[in-house]
């Protein structure tokens, strides 16, 4: 989904909305923070990195009255695994230089893999979270976190020469992809993602209910490994 | 790195995929030794298509694992000639193939005949509406080959695809609810449409109702057990979802691994070599007659394959970069307007119109048949009048549900104007999974004198080669075709009784995105026709410069259809061979005077 260009002035909004917030610190150290992250050991990210991770996920996809969240699905295990495959490391993508800036709508030109996204992100976006509430992104609180993604998705703020937005739009997209893939990733723990959106997962065969119109799927999700809800 | 010379045969096959099994089929069955030549590694049902490992969603349609791999190489694209081309570096807008089987392996199965009036529409137009309906700029051309001439191999590929649907005419006489838009038929189809989803359901009772004429999708998805004449043996569809991106496990979406190859394996006159990339076409001195190919092996080793003749089967554009990289044909020049090879490039309008229903009704749209689906093709082709309109070309409208997932859902999110993460999109996207339709407006895109392929400068592949660069925008005639065969749909959600309705439409001055999916249906670049000061390959799809060399492939077609090029593509490699059987190889030499 295409998401309008960002004027000046809404990011400049944006920045401000975030900052007026700073004012309250005792939300911001409220014990409701950040999340605590899962007994999985991370091999890619640092402890920082690792805590950014969870804050962050947890608000892409908050727990609510729809279902679990990224973090109870496991999504920060699901990316730090990832960034183990061929795909983390570039492989999937043309590496080739030189690497040209051009119109958004011809594609990413950047030399960096998403391990390199990440790293660079992260960091970047734990900086804009000192520098405008003086905390550390995963010491704030959700609202406040709110705000600061807002800016990485919204504005037009570069981390040299990486746009936050491209940061925000792999974070984003891994964090759909750990809660939505089947569980053998390391995300969608339990099923839970599957189980919010009706998707039965590896189920797939509907001979008998490909005419059942309009009817809601009798039977819950199961995963390759045989894992059932 | 050593240069090996091989043994010469009489046909080598460069790719894979759907053209290229045709042709090894046909011309083994004349009696040819054929070496088949496939960039990517070997592929089956039973390694990439194994349940349940294969139902992964990440891994099949994120992490693109039966796709071309960009690492190695990839095209660059830009909107106008003023502009710098850059790398397609990560997949999106389209999704070539790469593996035996090649894009035939991935595919959905929508498997639609050419409508008769597309094959002539440069001079449908003009006899219609006249010469100067035809706007500045566009090269709009017909094929010179006609339906009459195409049926009977429009009718064999169906009989090896095992093709289900619903015939409207056969041999003149009206036989079913098919498509009232569709040409006479000289036999019905090998199977019964597949059944309706919910949503195909309910769109082909409000179609009917909105007063257009709903009929089954053809799709090589077979409805029941079959065997087809090449003796390969498929499974009735069970509707599992795992269609686009995916070897079906079901055995029932038709590929050249399950519908040709296993027959051509066993003939000791074929032999496939996969992890072999072709890096040119060989020609002799007089650059009239090609000697063979080089390929690069597994190993690394250069490979000298000579062969009697030459048969270009890879993906659209890669079949255009061979000949400019093997100076087969006189490339394109758009400044001069002259020079064939890169000419007419194209591709399909596509736009998607979301439907949200009482949130009582389910829509599973998980459940899907990649071919399958209802469509009405009264805004298709010439089947309205286009005088009022001001536009050439239309679009089939349809419900073509080839399974949606967990992940994809979450990426499509939900309603315009819904957040894209947070408590919001959570319940916006569920509500869209569970109850929306999706119906897509599948239009035609025409070529433009400034819209074309040629050499990148600067960027190269593995291989040293330089990379093939698209010059690509909409045009206003495509858009606003689109946008009139969108607004007729409004009539159709209405009847479906929707909650709410977004008319997906193209929106005038917005360039072409290469970051979004739209189709992988690329076309031309390499036209067939009756000119050779417009078109690359005769009517026979024999290069006109070179005539041992054939190029089989959607590179064919003069201008974007509204329907799915597989179809077609099939047809004219059966059409081809024909020909080649016939009378090319009694007689070596050109099938039509240059």
């Amino acid at each position: 989904m295409l998401s309008p260009p960002l004027s000046r002035r809404r990011f400049i909004q944006a920045l401000s909305s975030a900052t007026a917030l700073t004012a309250c610190t005792w939300l911001a150290r409220s014990p409701k923070a950040a999340p605590q992250a899962s007994a999985y050991t991370p091999t890619f990210f640092t402890p920082e990195e690792w805590r950014f991770l969870h804050a962050a996920c947890d608000r892409l996809i908050p727990e609510d009255a729809n279902g679990p969240g990224a973090v109870e699905l496991g999504v920060p295990e699901f990316i730090d695994r990832q960034m183990a495959t061929p795909y983390a490391h570039g492989a999937l993508w043309y590496m080739q230089a030189p690497h040209v800036a051009g119109p958004a709508n011809l594609g990413y030109q950047l030399p960096y893999t998403p391990r390199d996204i990440y790293r660079r992100g992260i960091a970047g976006a734990r900086k804009l979270a000192r520098q405008t509430h003086n905390a550390e992104f995963a010491d704030l609180d959700a609202d406040t976190r709110d705000s600061v993604l807002t800016v990485l998705e919204t504005g037009d703020l570069q981390f040299d020469d990486l746009p936050a937005s491209t940061f925000f739009g792999h974070l984003l997209g891994n964090t759909q992809e750990g809660a939505f893939s089947d569980p053998i990733h390391g995300g969608n723990k339990g099923l839970g993602g599957w189980a919010m959106t009706g998707f039965p997962g590896a189920r797939a065969d509907f001979m008998d209910w490909v005419d059942q119109y309009g009817r809601q799927y009798p039977l819950g999700s199961v995963s390759i490994s045989g894992e059932t809800i | 790195m050593a240069t090996i010379t091989r043994k010469s045969v009489d046909v080598v096959i460069v790719g894979g995929g759907w053209a290229g099994s045709i042709m090894a089929k046909e011309l083994t069955e004349a009696g040819q030794h054929v070496v088949m030549l496939e960039r990517g590694g070997e592929r089956s049902t039973a390694s990439d298509g194994a349940y349940p490992g294969s139902l992964d969603e990440l891994e099949g349609n994120f992490r693109f694992k039966i796709f071309q791999k960009l690492s190695k190489t990839t095209v660059t694209v830009r909107n106008n000639i003023n502009q710098t081309a850059l790398p397609y570096r990560q997949l999106a807008a389209f999704l070539p193939g790469e593996g035996v089987g090649g894009a035939g392996l991935h595919w959905s199965g929508v498997h639609l005949r050419m409508a008769p009036d597309d094959l002539t529409l440069r001079s449908t137009v003009i006899s219609k509406y006249g010469k100067s309906f035809i706007p500045e700029g566009m090269n709009l051309q017909d094929y010179g080959v006609t339906y009459a001439e195409l049926e009977p191999y429009f009718d064999k590929a169906e009989k090896v695809f095992g093709t289900s649907g619903e015939a409207y005419k056969v041999q003149g006489k009206i036989v079913g609810n098919g498509n009232a838009f569709a040409p006479d038929r000289s036999d019905d189809f090998p199977l019964p449409p597949l059944k309706d989803v919910t949503g195909a359901h309910l769109f082909r009772k409000a179609a009917a109702e909105a007063g257009y004429h709903p009929y089954s999708i053809p799709a090589a998805n077979a409805s029941r057990q079959y065997t087809n004449p090449y003796g390969a043996q498929m499974g009735p569809c069970n509707f599992c979802g795992y269609c686009s991106g995916y070897a079906c496990y079901m055995y029932s979406k038709a590929s050249p691994n399950v519908n040709i190859l296993p027959a051509l394996r066993k003939n000791p006159l074929f032999e496939l070599r996969s992890n072999a990339t072709v890096l040119h076409v060989t020609l002799d001195s007089t650059k009239s007659r090609a000697t063979g190919v080089i390929y690069l092996d597994e190993k690394g080793d250069e490979i000298i394959q000579p062969a009697e003749l030459v048969i270009l089967a890879a993906f659209q554009f890669n079949n255009v970069h061979l000949m400019l990289v093997s100076g087969i044909g006189k490339p394109y020049d758009p400044v001069s307007n002259t020079g064939v090879v890169g000419r007419n490039f194209v591709y399909q309008n596509i736009s998607t119109t979301t439907a949200w229903l009482d949130p009582s009704v389910y829509t599973s749209q998980f459940i899907g048949t990649g071919g399958g689906g209802v469509a009405f093709d009264d805004f298709n082709s010439e089947n309205f009048d286009h005088g009022p309109q001001g536009f050439i070309g239309g679009s089939p409208v349809w419900v073509n549900q080839a399974g949606v997932k967990a992940i994809a859902a979450a990426k499509a999110g939900g309603p315009p104007g819904t957040p894209r993460w947070g408590s919001a999109w959570k319940s916006g996207m569920i509500d869209t999974y569970k109850h929306a339709v999706r119906m897509d407006a599948h239009g035609s895109n025409m070529a433009y004198r400034d819209v074309f392929l040629d050499l990148d400068p600067t960027w190269k592949d593995a291989f040293g080669r330089p990379l093939l660069r698209m010059t690509f925008d909409w045009k206003d005639n495509d858009i606003r075709m689109n946008r009139y065969v969108v607004s007729k749909i409004a009539n159709v959600t209405k009847a479906m009784g929707a909650r709410r309705t977004h008319l997906g439409m193209k929106e005038f001055g917005q360039p072409f995105d290469t970051r979004f999916y739209q189709t992988t249906h690329l076309g031309g670049g390499a036209v067939m026709g009756n000119d050779p000061q417009t078109s690359a390959i005769n009517r026979y799809l024999q290069c006109w410069d070179v005539s041992n060399v054939f190029v089989i492939g959607s590179n064919a077609f003069p201008q974007g259809t509204g329907y799915n090029p597989t179809g077609m593509v099939a047809a004219l490699a059966y059409w081809s061979a024909h020909h080649i059987r016939t009378t090319y190889l009694k007689n070596p030499g050109p099938l039509v005077p240059a």
